[in-house]
């Protein structure tokens, strides 16, 4: 399976969306994982967060409601939304390969929550398309700079040194 | 399914321990987990049953520094073992890197070792991967027990393709890093080719 490569410019792109979608529907936080588990982008209120957990725990919820959504024969479930007393979770699935997710609390309603989202997703899947096009492209590429082309044993025996 | 992120320098990789329901998975975690300087890891999140059974999966993010200017991150993901839980299994193989199977060297576990190997060569496959080709490396845990068969009889029955074979008591730790380093290295060798 090819790698998922991020660079400065899509990263930037994805940062703006979440950036406006944060402050269009009033959210705490707003951030962008890959349906395995790794964080992409985030913004908003993210200090007293986990994200690298967070990430992880939203992966696994997708994947187990999509697997859910299968058994009963569907092909997914494209938003999920947990409430909470204080806080809400909005979850949207993005060109069937990333997660959005919005915390958000009194200050915003699902309803904002939900349009603002719907604009920001499609903005979000035309940067994956981009995405996923160059790294389509970068396959084909026998003389991209990859940093672990050259990468020795001894690289890799300092990472385990203490 | 390595994620290299370019804008922050950053690399994530994913690694599965696998295997039969109590071998030890989440013990591995646990001592990784205690021996790591703080500021290498984060959370060990356990999803797990009243009496700590796993219920869908353990998680530890671990950074182990910089190579070549690129912070390389491991997240370590435990499967739940026990039979009936296969479908959650199989969903934590996703977008997977490298596996490490633990194997419980008891007599009695002989069975369920070759049951579980067999279902991660399954849902492997499921994902699109090879267990012959995807990077792997064997664990035969429990060494420390009296009813332990002989390490050479496990190696003949489990050893899938002359993978790297580490003994070990995972509560003690012995064996444990010497696991997750040949497992991670192997991670990083095929960023290598590609």
């Amino acid at each position: 399976m090819a790698d998922f490569l991020l660079f400065d410019e899509e990263f930037h792109l994805i940062k703006d969306v979440i950036s406006r979608l944060k402050t269009d529907a009033q959210a705490k936080v707003v951030f962008v994982v890959d349906k395995n588990g790794q964080q992409i982008a985030a913004q908003g209120d993210l200090e007293s967060l986990d994200t690298t957990s967070l990430a992880s725990l939203t992966a696994g919820n997708v994947a187990a409601t999509d697997g859910l959504a299968k058994l009963i024969g569907e092909k997914e479930f494209p938003v999920l939304f947990h409430e909470g007393e204080r806080d809400n979770v909005y979850i949207a699935i993005v060109g069937q390969r990333v997660i959005l997710v919005v915390i958000f609390d009194e200050h915003s309603s699902l309803g904002l929550v939900r349009l603002r989202v719907r604009k920001a997703t499609q903005d979000l899947e035309k940067i994956f398309e981009t995405i996923q096009r160059k790294i389509e492209s970068e396959k084909d590429r026998k003389d991209l700079d990859s940093p672990f082309a050259e990468i020795t044993d001894e690289d890799i025996d300092s990472l385990f040194r203490e | 399914m390595t994620f290299i992120n370019y804008a922050a320098r950053e690399i994530n990789c994913k690694i599965v321990y696998y295997g039969p329901g109590l071998c030890g998975k989440t013990t591995n975690l646990q001592y990784i987990y205690d021996r790591t300087n703080p500021s290498a890891k984060g959370k060990l999140i356990s999803l797990a049953t009243e009496t700590d059974r796993t219920l869908f999966f353990d998680f530890l993010p671990l950074d182990l520094g910089t190579v070549r200017g690129f912070k390389t991150r491991f997240h370590l993901y435990t499967v739940p073992g026990q039979v009936f839980y296969d479908a959650s299994r199989k969903l934590i193989l996703k977008g997977v890197d490298g596996v490490v199977f633990v194997a419980d060297s008891q007599e009695a576990r002989i069975d369920a070792n070759i049951e579980a190997l067999g279902n991660l060569e399954k849902n492997l496959k499921d994902h699109g991967f090879a267990l012959a080709t995807i990077p792997y490396v064997l664990q035969l845990n429990k060494r420390d027990l009296p009813t332990a068969v002989a390490v050479d009889e496990l190696f003949r029955q489990l050893n899938f393709k002359g993978e790297p074979t580490y003994e070990a008591c995972a509560p003690q730790g012995t064996g444990v890093f010497d696991t997750l380093k040949a497992v991670a290295k192997q991670v990083l060798m095929e960023l290598r080719k590609k």
